[in-house]
């Protein structure tokens, strides 16, 4: 009967993907393109080989285990490729090139500081994630401390982040489909948000993994492909490349300097934590830990994602570099022919006409429908976490207080998925006009502040307790929030306000210290009977995150 | 039962030893990464033009481009350096401090 169910479902999503070229004009649209086949059916080749993935993972999905984590039987490899392939979304390829070829050199400092965090990952945190946890994150923070309210803690954190990443995803989703498709951005939001919640509902992790490397390898390639292809216009000298660039560009050779991004100190320095330490508070990311047998696959996950991560990211930057000249110069990409003025499709759609530049149609169409995928995949790896985040946390822990069955809980997380689905198209819509890259930014910087502190103190720190976690955690959530809506960013460029409240736009720096220093205040202070009971429950926790002794799922496979 | 699996594990010195070295080893490497990247956004911070300076005369490599293609190399080499480690020697370690808390329970 499920299987039923999930086939018309599938059907119409067909149905949807056929609406996509099939659909009517965008009226007066000037971004409206010529329909673009080599991309529709690269494209539905990909929807139609994962939708054969979800129904074959379907079928394995049965317990709360296979659900979120795949039952821990992904490989190191496979799960560094799903890993590179969560990182790298479709605001990396985008917004990132796009940032490369606006600001030159700022795009590759960003680009540094994406990267940065996984080493400390894999020193610090990786193995005491597998070590510890189970599902979410919050298995680790809650594991000593009262369940109920640090998991209702980082619950909420987790969907925050979530909810903020949804949105830089969404955005480009729209704008994509929109400039490929000449559909509208509001049918395109629809489709990404109904594909996600048929991946996740049926699929769970397994689905979504299978997704997610699928879509790292051809992201990989295709990004790969064009840089070749755009590079040899230079003879793959960058020497040659940065002249012509250099020449070209407004910015002059002001293009290779730290320029306007970062222009004060602090938000250097702050963009610099808010990434690093953003990365390893990335609920979707920290629940693919889970996800392998044990420490070793997870170790070797991380230097198989983080390799990727940097081969990638030094792709985009002279992909960007070289849509400088191939495509900042060449009127076909402007509105209206006129050079220098606004690009086809909106800023971020360098890496496209870049594509197209040196490929064609048909490299136009592969890499379009790579970053389709990539948003699809990255998308519903997010939504798996905020989903887990609900059904695991907040339903099956908090208010049944570990009494659920796996039935109901997986039932609860499925109607999460679809709940979330909505609030996506919901945001995505919303927010149509920002920069795609930026919030992601956002998204990073409440994670650094939310998440991270609380995780890595539940690690090291003996002397945490819940209510120094309950601090620590609401203070850095809602500081990082309010700092973000206090910027210039949504104070002023979304809500209208004349003036922004607070000064920089990158909250990391700020709100760190701020859940750092509640935690450490409120647990030192905390001399209740639970307190002292929960410093002693560090000791086996200490010696199971240094052996993995009796971690989740190390026995069964 | 775990309990006394934990402290049983905690008693035996090769436990302090795997605690030390791997201790040691991560938080050495986490040093170096950490003080290179923040050392480097301080210069992107304070001392941006020094940069954007080439490294040679008539060269468009700039300093800046230079060390962060370092940093992007190096940053994945100490990865593998610890994964290799870890997987190896610590790996071993930790079995055998596992198996011995169980040679006792029986």
């Amino acid at each position: 009967m499920r299987r039923l169910t999930q086939f018309s479902t599938a059907l119409g999503l067909f149905a949807i993907a056929a609406m996509a070229y099939a659909g009517p004009p965008v009226e007066g649209a000037m971004e409206k393109q010529a329909t673009n086949w080599h991309a529709i059916i690269m494209f539905c080749i990909f929807v139609a080989l994962t939708m054969g993935i979800t129904y074959w993972a379907s079928s394995r999905t049965k317990s709360t285990a296979d659900f979120y984590t795949a039952g821990g039987g992904i490989t190191g490899f496979q799960n560094g490729m799903a890993i590179a392939g969560d990182y790298m979304s479709a605001a990396t390829l985008l917004g990132l090139t796009a940032m490369v070829y606006t600001q030159g050199y700022d795009g590759y400092i960003y680009m540094l500081a994406f990267f940065a965090g996984w080493p400390i990952i894999l020193f610090l945190m990786a193995e005491r994630l597998r070590n510890l946890g189970q599902f979410t994150f919050s298995d680790i923070t809650a594991y000593r401390l009262d369940q109920g309210k640090v998991r209702t803690m980082a619950a909420i954190s987790s969907l925050t982040v979530v909810c903020f990443y949804l949105i830089a995803q969404m955005v480009g989703a729209g704008q994509l489909i929109k400039l490929l498709f000449g559909l509208e951005y509001n049918v395109a939001i629809f489709a990404v948000g109904i594909l996600m919640m048929v991946y996740v509902t049926f699929g769970g992790m397994v689905a979504t993994t299978w997704v997610q490397i699928i879509k790292a390898g051809m992201l990989l390639c295709g990004g790969t492909l064009v840089m070749v292809l755009a590079f040899s216009h230079f003879g793959f000298s960058f020497q040659t490349l940065l002249e012509q660039a250099t020449a070209v560009h407004k910015l002059g050779p002001k293009l290779m300097y730290p320029g306007s991004l970062l222009a004060d100190p602090v938000t250097a320095i702050s963009l610099g934590l808010g990434l690093m330490f953003g990365t390893a508070g990335l609920p979707h990311i920290l629940m693919r830990f889970f996800t392998v047998t044990d420490a070793k696959a997870a170790r070797k996950s991380v230097l198989v994602a983080s390799g990727l991560v940097a081969y990638f990211f030094n792709v985009i930057f002279i992909m960007g570099l070289c849509g400088i000249i191939i495509v900042g110069q060449n009127p076909d990409f402007f509105e209206a022919g006129q050079v220098g003025g606004k690009l086809i499709g909106g800023g971020n759609m360098v890496a496209m006409h870049l594509s197209s530049a040196v490929g064609g149609n048909m490299l136009l169409g592969f890499l379009a429908a790579v970053a389709f995928a990539t948003i699809l995949a990255v998308v519903s790896g997010l939504a798996l976490a905020g989903a887990s985040a609900i059904s695991h946390d907040l339903y099956a822990r908090v208010i049944k207080k570990g009494q659920a069955t796996e039935a109901a809980e997986i039932r609860v997380s499925r109607i999460a998925t679809i709940c979330l689905g909505f609030v996506a198209i919901f945001l995505g819509i919303l927010f149509e006009k920002q920069n795609i890259a930026f919030m992601v930014g956002l998204a990073f910087g409440v994670a650094a502040a939310a998440n991270f502190p609380v995780l890595i103190l539940s690690m090291y720190w003996r002397g945490l307790t819940t209510r120094g976690a309950l601090f620590g955690g609401y203070g850095g959530l809602v500081s990082a929030v309010l700092f973000v809506l206090f910027s210039k960013s949504v104070w002023v460029d979304v809500l209208g306000n004349p003036a922004a409240l607070f000064p920089y736009t990158q909250p990391a720096l700020f709100a760190m210290p701020i859940a750092f220093l509640l935690a450490y205040i409120f647990s030192k202070t905390d001399t209740s009977v639970r307190a002292g009971k929960e410093i002693e429950a560090f000791e086996d926790q200490y010696v199971r995150a240094q052996t993995g002794f009796g971690a989740a799922g190390a026995s069964k496979h | 039962m775990s309990s006394a699996m934990y402290e049983r594990m905690r008693a035996n010195p090769k436990f302090q030893e795997l605690v030390t070295r791997r201790g040691r080893y991560a938080w050495t490497l986490a040093f170096i990464v950490l003080s290179m990247f923040y050392g480097f956004v301080m210069v992107v911070a304070f001392n941006p033009v020094a940069l954007g300076q080439p490294v040679s005369e008539g060269s468009m490599w700039t300093v800046g481009v230079v060390v962060e293609l370092f940093m992007f190399v190096f940053f994945w080499v100490l990865t593998a350096l610890y994964v290799r480690r870890a997987n190896s020697e610590f790996d071993a370690l930790t079995q055998e401090i596992v198996k011995e808390a169980w040679k006792e329970n029986k």
